[in-house]
């Protein structure tokens, strides 16, 4: 029933703006306004394009301003508050750039609007303007590519030697998190390897995989380097961490890195937000498959000495699952024993 | 030069005789070879294209604007895509998105804007008979519409249509495993886009071949107009681009169908360890960006050309800096081709080269730059008449401004880092590559459509149209710089699972409707183009009192474009509102030797060069004529 009123709510307001049509342009024929330039319409678009500057430009100071908070991120990364600056900046210098190019192009439609006994300038070209405006957006670009390049040689400079080394690794469509242990030694691994008791193709008969540990979350200490490996293991994903300002593409075949400083904890970004249920958490941004909305990954900051305290207490892969060291070359597999008869006392 | 113009008149009296006889229906209407009936097929199946592709937009922002909402009413056109509650499958959200972009791109933006502005305006602007090759041209439309047949059907398939992404980077849509749509959906795609490219092809090679050798007497190419010059560097970005597209689906399709290993390794999905190592996943984002980045330039390029002559006609003035629009197309042209990857700052490529493609792209800001600033010096001090052309032409110019600003953040790759696939993206290439090409292509109907069909639209209609898409555009666009800012990532079916992104519904709800609002206007423009064709005022000769060459043929120009002798051309098309001269524009068939009143110094001393030419013109004339 609602459906066939709204057909006829529809089909109603579709005859009336037929009519209106029909008799607006019956009455432009009989008034002669059809063989003129530039009709009353003229006046009203000239008139429209100075409201649309003040109705829109209104309403996008006053939204940026209410909701920065909103929109702006917390930073909670060294590098971040570089790339935060830089963004400020580049958004200052196209401000005013924006500014003033709208007004000027909203405003000339009406102050040059038609006028029978006018004529315009004959103004084709001025090759001092030109060079001028070639070379200021030129100059003032180099400045902006030279800071950024800056930060961006910075960020991507490999990572300290003393960098917390945690691996993720993107799949459909989670993230796992493999730490490389008391050696700070990542095992190697091979995607042949993959079974449902070892899901990171872990090589065990490298003798740095036997300390190597998984964790649920991704635990980091505040104020020191922690170089993120990443890699892939079916599809493309990509890490992206908002509040660290950090972004990788993981590739199957292809492992990535990048290296930050987090800055603050999770507990004093919950005491800067009010928000006890804060956390920093990891999201996909490359397009994965049905999942790639909800690839979510949590990462705790926390004070180095917890971090100590929280890395000894964890179990690795081989104390987690003792079948895992079955099969082992002889030598490896005796470490492994060792390891797991220390994780018995 | 004699020899050449004997040639010349020989070809265009056999022209004349081979137009005399009477096409039926199907040489008519569908192999046509004459190019403005081949630019209106481009235009009909662009438009055809758009109303799809502006329809999978809303349905995807239904979802992500009313995530709540029952979608069950969708389900008689939607089937299984509908869920049991209602809702739309996540796969199918990737779907969406996928194919509205590669239709928008590809099908409305290169085929429905330079197919038909090239086809239609090159040969009446430069005074030619036609395209270089006719049947060339007609196999051009002919493989697009191939191309459209085969991607319409990948739309409704069990499996889906593609769903990578537009940009269908692999393995993602290599593997059918990984995602539905890249089986059968992506093969027809891969099919779809082969023959898309061929259909490229064959235009560009025609586009530029008439360009370079079919222009009237006295059009040299610092008379072109410059839609001309932006349709010619289109051809050429297009035909040095597309193949490298070919390469790299080419590629895809043996990883995909034959087990080599192009861009495939290491992979283990479903359950399964695959056999293939040592390909590069980023080779392919490579490959895809060669064409990619260009392709912005292929859409963005004839939109720039279209209101340089829209803004210039209605401005009742000279394009401000005619050599620096060229000397910017051209710079943008070449640098088009070496900044791909600036889209792979954190595809895990070299940091170094990071750096290198963040100079060269920040180049390419200047010429750019260089455009808007010669726009608005165009726009003062002029006479200006909003015709919807006019309008739509000013819309673009600040979609170029708002757009071309935020690529600014984007091309650094240190700020990239945070903003790379995120709504701010979006936001980015919708204003300054979709919404501007668009208006550029709206641009260039309302202005063009009186030669097209010999009636006028409805300028009422039209601005009407304008104020709600223009409004409805920056309403649905700008606040997705915010989102963006924010760090929503882009494909998201829902942001509901994360903290960072739990927020905004209002804004998302907001953009939907005006998403919907903008969407439905566009109906205006529908009803006023296909009512007008055959119900809108008969048009005027001239109707917008310009300059160029096409608005000297008949109301209904014969295939051959003039009934008798091509004109010749005397000027740039420029000369509006000249001092001293009479009427507020001079058209370029009008020798020098006739406005002395208004001749410019260094033209004045032209005029004996171009009567002496003028008085061997005739001889020659009076030759062929005993010759008959």
């Amino acid at each position: 029933m609602y459906g066939f009123l709204i057909g006829v709510g529809v089909l109603l307001l579709l005859s009336i703006i037929w009519m209106v049509y029909r008799i607006q342009t019956l009455v432009s024929v009989v008034k002669g306004s059809d063989k003129k330039i530039a009709t009353g319409s003229n006046k009203v678009n000239a008139i429209l394009f100075v409201i649309f500057l003040l109705g829109t430009g209104f309403l996008m100071f006053w939204y940026s301003i209410k909701e920065f908070d909103n929109y702006q991120l917390p930073v909670a990364s060294e590098h971040g508050v570089v790339t935060d600056n830089l963004f400020w900046v580049t958004m200052a210098v196209t401000g005013i750039v924006f500014l003033i190019t709208h007004i000027l192009l909203f405003i000339f439609p009406y102050k040059y609007q038609y006028r029978e006994d006018r004529k315009a300038s004959f103004y084709p070209d001025n090759n001092k303007l030109e060079v001028i405006w070639t070379a200021v957006p030129g100059v003032v670009l180099a400045v902006l590519v030279l800071t950024g390049w800056m930060a961006w040689s910075d960020i991507t400079a490999p990572a300290p030697e003393k960098a917390h080394v945690v691996e993720i690794m993107g799949y459909q469509f989670a993230w796992e998190v493999r730490y490389p242990g008391k050696d700070n030694v990542l095992g190697d691994y091979d995607y042949r390897l993959i079974t449902a008791s070892n899901s990171h193709g872990i090589d065990f008969t490298d003798k740095n995989s036997l300390d190597d540990f998984p964790s649920p979350k991704v635990v980091i200490p505040k104020g020191e380097p922690v170089l993120f490996k990443i890699r892939a293991r079916d599809v493309l994903h990509s890490v992206f961490a908002p509040h660290m300002r950090l972004k990788m593409d993981a590739v199957p075949g292809m492992p990535t890195r990048f290296w930050f400083v987090p800055t603050k904890t999770t507990e004093e970004m919950r005491a800067e937000l009010n928000d006890p249920e804060f956390e920093y958490e990891i999201a996909c941004t490359e397009i994965c498959g049905r999942g790639h909305f909800s690839m979510k990954k949590v990462i705790e900051v926390v004070e180095p000495e917890a971090y100590q305290k929280w890395l000894a207490e964890q179990k690795s892969f081989i104390q987690q699952n003792p079948s895992l060291a079955e099969n082992l070359p002889a030598e490896t597999k005796e470490l492994a024993e060792i390891q797991l008869s220390e994780s018995k006392k | 030069m004699a020899t050449a113009t004997v040639a010349h008149h020989e070809a265009a009296s056999h022209d004349h005789h081979d137009h005399e006889h009477h096409d039926n229906f199907i040489t008519k209407y569908i192999f046509t070879q004459d190019h403005k009936m081949i630019g209106k097929q481009f235009l009909v199946t662009g438009i055809f294209w758009a109303i799809i592709g502006g329809f999978l937009s809303i349905l995807f922002r239904l979802q992500l604007g009313f995530p709540d909402m029952n979608l069950e009413f969708l389900r008689p056109l939607l089937g299984g895509w509908i869920d049991e509650s209602g809702k739309l499958d996540p796969t199918f959200y990737l779907a969406l998105v996928t194919m509205h972009g590669t239709i928008m791109v590809f099908f409305v933006l290169t085929a429905g804007l330079s197919g038909t502005f090239s086809n239609f305006l090159i040969p009446l602007q430069i005074g030619a008979r036609d395209m270089a090759s006719g049947f060339m041209n007609m196999l051009s439309y002919w493989f697009f519409f191939l191309s459209s047949v085969i991607m319409f059907i990948s739309l409704f398939i069990k499996t889906g249509p593609a769903g990578g992404g537009w940009v269908v980077y692999p393995p993602l849509s290599a593997l059918e495993q990984a995602i539905p749509g890249s089986g059968l959906g992506m093969t027809l795609w891969l099919v779809a886009m082969t023959f898309f490219i061929a259909s490229s092809l064959l235009g560009g090679i025609n586009y530029i071949t008439t360009v370079i050798n079919l222009r009237t007497k006295g059009m040299s190419f610092s008379r072109l107009p410059l839609t001309i010059w932006a349709f010619f560097l289109t051809a050429v970005i297009g035909l040095l681009s597309f193949p490298v597209l070919f390469a790299a689906a080419l590629l895809l399709v043996f990883d995909r169908s034959f087990g080599t290993s192009f861009y495939l390794s290491d992979i283990y999905v479903a359950g399964e360890a695959l056999p293939n190592t040592g390909g590069s996943a980023v080779l392919y984002q490579h490959l895809f960006w060669f064409l990619g980045h260009p392709e912005v330039y292929i859409v963005l390029l004839p939109a720039l050309g279209i209101t340089s002559e829209v803004i210039a006609t209605n401005s009742r003035k000279p394009i401000f800096g005619y050599k620096a629009m060229i000397i910017s197309m051209l710079g943008i042209t070449i640098l088009s081709f070496i900044v791909w990857a600036h889209h792979m700052f954190v595809s895990g490529m070299n940091p170094f080269l990071g750096s290198i493609f963040m100079f060269l792209t920040l180049i390419i800001a200047v010429p750019s730059a260089v455009k808007v600033f010669n726009y608005l010096t165009t726009l003062w001090r002029g006479n200006l008449v909003f015709t919807p052309g006019m309008l739509f032409s000013i819309g673009l110019v600040s979609f170029f401004i708002s757009g071309g600003l935020t690529g600014i953040f984007l091309g650094n790759s240190a700020i990239d880092i945070q903003l790379h696939d995120t709504y701010f993206v979006v936001a980015h290439f919708h204003l300054v590559m979709g919404s501007a090409s668009f208006f550029g292509l709206m641009a260039g109907v309302y202005h063009w459509f009186p030669k097209m069909f010999g009636r006028m639209m409805d300028a009422r209609l039209g601005y009407v149209h304008f104020w709600l898409t223009f409004t409805g555009v920056y309403l649905v666009f700008f606040p997705m710089h915010y989102i963006g800012i924010a760090g929503f990532p882009r494909r998201y079916y829902s942001w509901t699972n994360f903290e960072f992104s739990n927020m905004y519904t209002d804004l998302n709800m907001f953009v939907s409707v005006a998403a919907i609002i903008t969407f439905a206007a566009q109906f205006i423009f529908l009803f006023n183009f296909f009512y007008s064709m055959y119900r809108g005022r008969k048009a005027t000769l001239n109707p917008w009192r310009s300059n160029t060459l096409e608005w000297t043929t008949p109301l209904h120009p014969g295939h051959g474009n003039w009934p008798g002798e091509i004109p010749t051309v005397y000027r740039w098309p420029y000369d509006y509102s000249k001092p001293g001269a009479a009427e507020d524009f001079i058209p370029q068939t009008v020798p020098l030797s006739q406005t002395p009143e208004s001749n410019l110094p260094h033209e004045q001393e032209l005029v004996k060069m171009e009567l002496e030419i003028m008085k061997d013109e005739e001889q020659v004339l009076v030759a062929n004529e005993s010759k008959h």
